[in-house]
């Protein structure tokens, strides 16, 4: 028997019952461990599990479509899907970004930007990467959750604009909202929401921004959607319905083609704008997926100013056509009588200063100083009534403040008083000054929609229409700015000619048979000097004309400014008489009717695309 | 006296737990598994079973006096296995062919050293004769263990390696350690630990990362940490009565790693709750008193301490693993005994139970 087989000791009970003690002690420790985190914690993790298993996906609404007075879309909305990146697991992030960068071709340096610019906020929020997916993107991430599960799809809603460029600058555009206002707005919006920023977009974003659903499901730990748990549907945007006519309208964008300036046609008798042209214009299209920042900047410094809507927001000199303003304030004023007469050689002389004329128009009467736009005969006119008289017409015709038209940013133009220049130029009034005023150049500064609404107030005798672009506006207010009928015969008659008359300003040229077409055309100077610097050279005239017909109580007026386009009569007078030329080829039902009506809305579709189908197809 | 050992003798009780703990096991496997890619994978556990309980069979046919006699010889079988299996490893001989077959063999021989440790240090407690080990036991003790603990290191695999030290561990306790010796191992551990972590450049990247995630789990999440944490939330998330078989969401979604091998008992948890959780841990407390039991029951000191050595191996597991899964141990891969799916480790607790039915079938025989 070998040594170790000695039985001679005793087996050492009392250190093995130790033993049993002592594992009973861990047994305890271990269930205390246990306890401390199933009962103790149980909420806290019960929590963390929910938050592991369960992932909320937003369903975007759609927002409302524009549609044109007759029912025809301007904008709608279409289902499409963006890419996020997951960023609560950085470790996982930073080794996925090459493999990103490659499947779905995004440059490094835009990736690193991105998540820079994301950086402030929560991790457990993503970040999108690719706001408009491409198939072969969504293929890359469906066949990827394995191993890019720091991937995922949203479907989204983007912002269509059909005829692109068309009304434009009124229509606006739509981007993700910014800081400030998701901070005004806490309960409403959440980061990455979209929402109209500018135009009617900006103006009526409550009535068609839509109420967004969620979705919650069920996701593994690579992300792969098992099963829905519940669904609460998106409420899609409303329609508006515009009071544009895209006949009109398209006319008007066909006619201004390159040029640059502004139109707006309205129906004189309800305010409701026809038509709203500005041009240069941008694509609104560009904005429906994020804008890139480079194109961004670019659109917003361009020194032409293609993000401005010129029929609201261009405030320049009104030229002649501010000489409506004046025969108004001379007949109602009854400053001078209705039937003065000037002398004009050409010029004429005032504190010591020659102002031109055109031509010499020899002796002028009012009627003639309207058709034939004379400097001289309101040069004398300004001089008898003055600038506190002038302005008290131009601004009871509304010029120099807002018309209150239903979109953001209107400018208010100006009007100047002598306080004006005591305020801001530090010193009196020249008299010189109203000189220039008189025939709509110096200080005056007028918008296009202003000009509308004053031609079509003279017109009516003092009516001020409330200009409006929805259809259904309620709470609308003329004002008013009575006019005897005697002021106002003269001055229509005036402008009458001006169309009508051999020897008015437009020679003719945009006559339109069995219509009342009148209106005033004006030529101004483009006083902007900084423009002109910046720019490096000299700019032609702005052109203007605003048409009306019939030629008392209009129907319609338009008003339309070619920026350097030198005479009104030759540069805008042509695109108003083409708007108006089509309403009433319209009215008269030269034009075959639209195909789809006003009556019938077509709601815009939410089409939540099911993910987890998706999923499942791998 | 008998002269004879018969299975009649064997501690069906012991077997029973072992029956009712596996069952759990597999029926945890088939919960956390048969939605998934993986279904199926019960029946394999349910093979490796059925082999280990036919190799407790053999092994306790075998005398445990005949396998201590051969303890020398068995011991250098198994250092020299090691050592096969790292040259293999290291070798570019066999390109990948070798390197997997010798990743095989070297879970097994790492399984097989754990019961060669266990008679080997049987046989040198049983032959120092002692209740008062001297300093010199001590060391060669500690050289016994540390050769195979070493080699297992270098493979690398930390977790089977450590389970070599509580058999020594428990070993020496039994046989009658002193108390200053005790102290001054306590002490020494006490230094080793931070020694040791400023060493920590010197271990194994994975080894560095699982310390580091270990200590600051939150810095981690898809790596240890992140094991840690979800594991966490599924033990927490069961809370007292579970959320029912098949019904825990962070087993069924795969949240829980590896949730049918080393995090079993999290998956459990969940689905089984506190209460689920009590019972197995209950259970293996049954397995060691009885185990414990039996090596009080031992006909020498020899038969008592391959019986404590088993003991030692199984409550290492259990604690190491437990403790792991509420987040209290590092991540190591030492799996839950019995419970954890796996081929080798399964095969290798019944085999230590067979050592155990050795020793006790024999208590009465002369």
């Amino acid at each position: 028997m070998p040594s170790w087989n000695i039985n001679d000791q005793k087996i050492p009970q009392g250190r093995l019952a130790l033993f049993s003690y002592l594992s009973a002690t861990f047994v305890v420790l271990l269930l205390i461990g246990f306890w401390h985190l199933q009962v103790m914690q149980s909420e806290h993790f019960s929590d963390l599990a929910e938050k592991n298993g369960i992932r909320s996906i937003a369903i975007i609404a759609p927002r409302g479509a524009m549609l044109d007075r007759e029912g025809r879309v301007l904008v709608d909305s279409y289902p499409s899907f963006s890419i996020l990146l997951l960023r609560d697991n950085p470790k996982l992030l930073e080794r996925s970004l090459p493999q990103i960068e490659d499947g779905l071709g995004i440059a490094k340096e835009d990736l690193d930007a991105q998540l820079d610019a994301a950086k402030l906020e929560p991790k457990f929020l993503p970040v999108i990467i690719k706001p408009a997916a491409t198939e072969s993107d969504i293929a890359f991430v469906e066949s990827h959750r394995a191993d890019l599960p720091v991937l995922d799809l949203m479907m989204v809603q983007r912002r269509r604009y059909p005829r692109d460029e068309m009304l434009a600058n009124t229509i606006g555009y739509v981007g993700e909202i910014s800081p400030q206002e998701l901070e005004k707005n806490p309960d409403r919006y959440k980061p990455g929401d979209i929402i109209g920023k500018a135009g009617l977009e900006k103006q009526y974003n409550d009535q068609i921004v839509g109420t967004d659903g969620m979705r919650r499901v069920v996701v593994n730990s690579v992300g792969k959607v098992m099963r829905t748990l519940d669904n609460v549907e998106a409420i899609p945007g409303r329609p508006i319905q515009l009071t544009i006519d895209e006949d009109l309208q398209q006319i008007a964008e066909n006619d201004f083609a390159n040029k640059s300036g502004a139109l707006i046609a309205m129906d004189a008798h309800t305010g409701e704008v026809l038509a709203m042209v500005s041009r240069p214009t941008f694509n609104p299209n560009d904005f429906a997926v994020r804008i890139p920042g480079k194109q961004w900047a670019a659109l917003n410094s361009d020194p032409r100013t293609p993000l401005l809507n010129r029929a609201i927001q261009a405030q320049l000199a009104p030229g002649s056509v501010f000489k409506v303003v004046m025969a108004t304030a001379m007949l109602e004023s009854k400053a001078l009588p209705a039937n003065y007469t000037v002398y004009c050689p050409g010029y004429a002389t005032f504190y010591g200063r020659l102002f031109h004329c055109d031509h010499a128009h020899g002796s002028v009467d009012l009627h003639k100083g309207i058709v034939a736009s004379c400097d001289v005969y309101f040069y004398n006119v300004g001089k008898v009534l003055g600038i506190d008289r002038i302005d008290q017409y131009a601004f009871g015709l509304g010029l120099g403040r807002r018309t209150g038209i239903d979109l953001p940013s209107e400018e208010p133009g100006l009007v100047p008083t002598e306080d004006w220049v005591e305020r801001v130029d530090h010193h009196k009034w020249y008299p010189g000054s109203t000189i220039s005023v008189a025939i709509g150049q110096g200080a005056v500064m007028v918008t296009p929609i202003q000009l509308a609404r004053m031609i079509a107030a003279v017109a009516s005798g003092g009516t001020l229409i409330p200009p409006h672009l929805l259809k259904d506006a309620t709470g609308l207010k003329s004002g008013s700015f009575p006019l005897s009928d005697d002021t106002v015969q003269q001055v229509t008659d005036g402008m009458w000619g001006v169309v009508n008359e051999p020897d008015g300003t437009t020679s003719g040229l945009v006559k339109l048979q069995n219509i009342d077409f009148s209106g005033k055309t004006g030529t101004a100077q483009t006083e902007s000097f900084e423009l002109q610097n910046k720019l490096g050279k000299k700019l032609k005239e702005n052109g203007w004309f605003v048409g009306y017909a019939p030629r008392r109580n209009p129907e319609i007026v338009v008003a339309a400014l070619v920026q350097e386009g030198g005479w009104g009569s030759t540069s805008a007078a042509p695109i108003v008489r083409d708007v108006v030329k089509m309403y009433y080829d319209k009215k008269n039902g030269h034009l075959p009717p639209p195909a789809s009506t006003a009556d019938n809305l077509p709601p815009a579709a939410v089409h939540p695309v099911d993910m987890t189908a998706g999923a499942q197809q791998q | 006296m008998k002269d004879r050992p018969r299975v009649h003798d064997f501690d069906w009780s012991l077997l029973a737990i072992a029956g009712t703990i596996s069952a759990i096991g597999v029926i945890e496997i088939y919960s956390s598994t048969h939605a998934s890619a993986m279904a199926g994978m019960q029946w394999k556990q349910l093979m490796w079973i059925g082999i280990g309980l036919a190799g407790m069979f053999l092994i306790s046919r075998i005398d445990y006096h005949t396998l201590l006699d051969q303890a020398p010889a068995l011991y250098l079988i198994g250092i020299a296995g090691l050592l096969v299996v790292l040259l293999l490893g290291f070798s570019r001989l066999g390109a990948k062919r070798w390197i997997s077959l010798g990743g095989i063999m070297n879970l097994q021989v790492s399984e097989i050293m754990k019961l060669i440790i266990i008679i080997v240090l049987a046989r040198f407690f049983a032959e120092v004769r002692t209740d008062r080990l001297t300093l010199v036991d001590l060391l060669k003790i500690g050289v016994l263990t540390i050769i195979p603990v070493g080699l297992i290191l270098k493979q690398p695999d930390l977790g089977t390696a450590m389970v070599l030290v509580p058999v020594a561990v428990v070993g020496a306790l039994c046989a009658g350690i002193q108390w200053k010796h005790a102290a001054v191992g306590l002490v020494l551990v006490a230094l080793l630990v931070p020694l040791g972590w400023n060493m920590r450049r010197h271990l194994k990247p994975y080894q560095q990362q699982r310390i580091q995630t270990f200590l600051h789990p939150e810095e981690d999440q898809r790596g240890a940490g992140y094991q840690i944490l979800q594991s966490e939330i599924a033990v927490g998330s069961g809370g007292f009565w579970g959320k029912g078989f098949g019904k825990g969401s962070q087993n069924q979604l795969g949240f829980v790693p590896v949730r049918y091998s080393d995090f079993i008992l999290a998956a459990l948890a969940e689905e089984q709750g506190f209460i689920g959780v009590c019972v197995v841990l209950l259970l293996y407390l049954g397995l060691i008193l009885r185990l414990v039991d039996n090596a009080q029951k031992a006909k020498d000191r020899a038969g008592m301490y391959v019986v404590m050595g088993v003991t030692a191996i199984l409550g290492f597991h259990v604690l190491v693993n437990s403790a792991m899964v509420i987040g209290y141990m590092p991540v190591t891969g030492i799996p839950l005994p019995l419970m954890s799916y796996g081929g080798s480790a399964t095969a290798f607790v019944f085999l230590a139970l067979g050592l155990v039915m050795n020793v006790r079938m024999r208590r009465f025989v002369n």
